[in-house]
C-alpha cells in the first residue's frame, strides 16, 4: 500500500448514454513515470478529468497516497498536490507570465479578502526561479501570453505545475503543438521531474518521447484499459497492436 | 535581485521591453480630436476651442468649456468604471441607466426637507418622518438599492448562467418600470441643504476622479482585480485555477450596481431633483466611454486609465460639437457612428496583433 501514488478502482464516466470511461483500474507507484496512450476518444483526457476533480466521476474509487478522494473541483486536487498541464491549455491570454503562475494562488502584500493587496515583486522573482530551474526559456516574462508562440505558451503551463511542489503531475498531451526544439525542452523538463522522484501522468500520441520517458505504458482503448506494459518488455510495434485492436492483454480481455 | 538582466538561459526581465501601454494609443487619439476641433474652430470661426480668446479674462486655456466639458461626462464617468471592470471580466451591464433612475427616485424620497419657502414640501412623498434625515440616510439607501440590483444581476448570471445581456436587460427594464411606479411618474424634489451639497458645482468631477484612482488601483494592485482581468480573458482557465469565479462575477455586478447608485445618488444631487426618465441611455453611453477608451468587448483587456481618456474623448466630441454650431441631432448621430468606429479600431488592433505573432 505505502508506495502506492494513485489507484483508482472500477472507475467509471457516463456522460449521458456514452460510456466514456468503464471500470478502470489504474495504480501509480512511487517515482513511477507512466504513460497513458490510446486513439483519439478512448478515455484518455476523461480519466485526466475524473483523477483531477474537473468532471465527477459516476462510479468508483479514487485513492491518492492511500486515502479515498473525491475532490469536487480542480482547485480541491490542486490542493491535495494533483498539478496537471491540461490539453487546451488553461491560460489566461492577456496576463503575463508570472501572473499565469500565480493564478488563482497568488502572493499577497496584505491580506484584505478579495481585496488583497497582490505582492508582485515577490511572484516576479519565484517565477524567474521557477524558470529557472525547470531550465524554460522565455525571453521576457512580461510578455503577455498572447505575444506568445506555442511552444512558450506550453513551457509557462509545464513551469506551473513543476513550480509548486507537487506529489503528483500529470500532463495531457504537452507537446502535440511543439517544435522540434520546445519539443526537447519539455521533455527535459519532464526528465528533471524524474530525476526528482516526481510522480507523472503522461498522455501521449509520440512512441518515441513515451519510450525515452517513462517506465511503464498503459492503453486505452474504447473508456477500458487493454494493456499494462513494462517499457523493457514491449516495443512500438506491439503498442500500436494494443491500440488499434489487434491485440488485447488476457488479463483485459473483456475490455474488448 | 539586480534590476538588469536577470536570469540564466536567456531569462531576462527587462523593464524596458514591457510593451508600451495601449492607452497611449487612446491618449494620442483625445489628442488628435482636440486639435481637429481647435483647427475647425479657427477656420470656421476665428474662435479657439481650446484657449481662452476672451479680452476679459487672464486665463491661457478656456476654463469654462474644460470645466463643462469633464463635469458632463463625470457622472456618466462613474457608471463607465463599474461598466469597465464588468466588461473586462467577459461580461455586460445594461441595467445601469435604469438603476440610476430607480435609485435617484428612491434616494429621493428619503431626502426631501419638510418645509419650502414657508410651506410644506409639495412633492413629499412619504410623511413626517421621512423629513430632513440626516444625509447618511439617504445616501446609504441609495448604495443599497445599487448593491441589490447588482446582486440581482450577478446571481442571474454566476449561477443561472444565463447571458449578462439578456439578465441585465431584464433589470433596465424593471428598474426603469419601478422608478416610474415609485411616485406614479410625478418628479420628486426638494432634497435637503447637505443633500444637495453632494453633487454641488465641481463635486461630480471630484467624486468621479476619486472613484477612478480608487478603482484604477484595485484593478491592477488587488486579487480582484487580477481575477477580474482572469476571467475576461480565459473563464475555464480561471476556474481550473481555482478561482471562484461565480462569487467573484456577483461581486463584480454588486460593484457595478453600487456605482450606478452613486451617480444617481450625485446626478439627484446636483439637479435638485429625481425623475422617472432619470439615466435614459447612460448605460450605452458609459459602455461607449469603455469600448473608446480600449475595453475590450471580448473581455481580458482595458482599464480605467483607458475608460476616463474615453470618457475625456466623449466629452471632448459633444463640447466640440457645441462649439461648432452643431444641431444636436448631428451629435447623436456622429457619437453613434464613433461608438462603431472605436470597436472596428480595436477588432482591427486586436487582428493585427495576432497575426505578428
Amino acid at each position: 500500500m505505502s508506495d502506492i501514488v494513485l489507484e483508482t478502482r472500477d472507475l467509471t464516466k457516463h456522460y449521458g448514454g456514452v460510456h466514456a470511461l468503464e471500470g478502470v483500474n489504474f495504480i501509480l507507484r512511487k517515482g513511477e513515470h507512466v504513460a497513458i496512450m490510446g486513439d483519439n476518444g478512448a478515455g484518455k483526457s476523461t480519466f485526466v478529468r475524473q483523477i483531477t476533480g474537473v468532471e465527477q466521476r459516476t462510479r468508483g474509487e479514487i485513492l491518492f497516497y492511500g486515502r479515498p478522494v473525491n475532490f469536487a473541483g480542480p482547485l480541491e486536487a490542486r490542493e491535495a498536490g494533483i498539478e496537471t498541464v491540461f490539453q487546451t491549455l488553461a491560460l489566461a491570454d492577456h496576463l503575463d507570465v508570472a501572473d499565469n503562475l500565480f493564478l488563482g494562488r497568488e502572493k499577497l502584500r496584505l491580506r484584505l479578502g478579495p481585496f488583497s493587496i497582490l505582492d508582485y515583486k515577490g511572484m516576479r522573482e519565484a517565477t524567474l526561479k521557477a524558470l529557472q530551474k525547470t531550465g524554460v526559456k522565455i525571453p521576457n516574462i512580461h510578455n503577455t501570453i498572447e505575444r506568445m508562440s506555442g511552444g512558450q505558451r506550453q513551457c509557462v503551463a509545464i513551469a506551473r505545475t513543476a513550480t509548486f511542489h507537487s506529489r503528483l503531475t500529470i500532463m495531457d498531451e504537452p507537446t502535440a503543438a511543439l517544435g522540434v526544439q520546445e519539443t526537447a525542452q519539455v521533455e527535459n523538463i519532464i526528465r528533471n521531474l524524474k530525476e526528482q522522484g516526481e510522480p507523472l501522468i503522461l498522455i501521449s500520441h509520440n512512441m518515441r518521447q513515451v519510450f525515452d520517458l517513462v517506465d511503464r505504458i498503459v492503453v486505452f482503448r474504447r473508456g477500458r484499459i487493454c494493456a499494462n506494459l513494462r517499457k523493457e518488455e514491449t516495443d512500438g510495434q506491439e503498442v500500436v497492436a494494443y491500440i488499434t485492436g489487434a491485440k488485447t492483454q488476457p488479463e483485459y480481455a473483456d475490455a474488448a | 535581485m539586480a534590476d538588469a538582466a536577470h536570469g540564466l538561459g536567456g531569462l531576462k526581465y527587462d523593464p524596458k521591453k514591457r510593451a508600451k501601454p495601449p492607452e497611449l494609443n487612446v491618449f494620442i487619439a483625445l489628442v488628435v480630436i482636440v486639435a481637429a476641433f481647435e483647427l475647425l474652430g479657427w477656420l470656421l470661426y476665428r474662435d479657439s476651442f481650446l484657449f481662452n480668446t476672451r479680452p476679459n479674462v487672464d486665463a491661457i486655456f478656456n476654463w469654462a468649456r474644460l470645466n463643462i466639458i469633464i463635469l458632463q461626462v463625470s457622472i456618466v464617468g462613474i457608471i463607465a468604471i463599474g461598466v469597465t471592470q464588468v466588461i473586462i471580466s467577459g461580461g455586460i451591464d445594461l441595467s445601469s441607466g435604469s438603476v440610476v433612475g430607480a435609485t435617484a427616485m428612491i434616494v429621493m424620497s428619503f431626502a426631501q426637507t419638510a418645509v419650502v419657502n414657508g410651506n410644506p414640501n409639495p412633492k413629499a412623498i412619504f410623511g413626517e418622518w421621512a423629513m430632513d434625515l440626516p444625509v447618511i440616510v439617504p445616501v446609504l439607501v441609495g448604495l443599497g438599492c445599487g448593491l441589490v440590483a447588482g446582486l440581482i444581476n450577478g446571481l442571474l448570471i454566476a449561477y443561472t448562467r444565463i447571458p449578462p445581456f439578456i439578465a441585465t436587460l431584464g433589470m433596465m427594464v424593471s428598474a426603469r418600470g419601478l422608478s416610474k411606479w415609485w411616485s406614479n411618474g410625478n418628479p420628486i424634489s426638494f432634497p435637503t441643504e447637505s443633500y444637495a451639497a453632494i453633487g454641488k458645482g465641481m463635486m461630480p468631477v471630484v467624486i468621479f476622479v476619486c472613484l477612478a484612482v480608487l478603482f484604477h488601483l484595485i484593478l491592477r494592485y488587488t486579487l480582484y482585480g487580477k481575477h477580474t482581468y482572469a476571467i475576461g480573458s480565459n473563464e475555464d482557465a480561471a476556474r481550473m485555477s481555482g478561482i471562484n469565479v461565480a462569487r467573484h462575477k456577483v461581486l463584480i455586478y454588486a460593484i457595478a450596481g453600487m456605482l450606478a447608485s452613486v451617480a444617481a445618488i450625485v446626478l439627484s444631487s446636483k439637479n435638485l431633483t429625481a425623475q422617472a426618465g432619470m439615466g435614459v441611455m447612460y448605460e450605452l453611453d458609459a459602455i461607449a466611454m469603455s469600448v473608446i477608451g480600449g475595453v475590450s468587448l471580448a473581455g481580458g483587456r482595458g482599464s480605467i486609465v483607458g475608460t476616463v481618456i474615453g470618457a475625456l474623448i466623449f466629452g471632448v466630441i459633444i463640447s466640440g460639437f457645441t462649439f461648432l454650431k452643431l444641431d444636436a441631432y448631428y451629435q447623436e448621430m456622429v457619437k453613434g457612428a464613433i461608438i462603431v468606429g472605436a470597436v472596428v479600431l480595436d477588432q482591427w488592433r486586436q487582428r493585427r496583433m495576432a497575426s505578428r505573432m
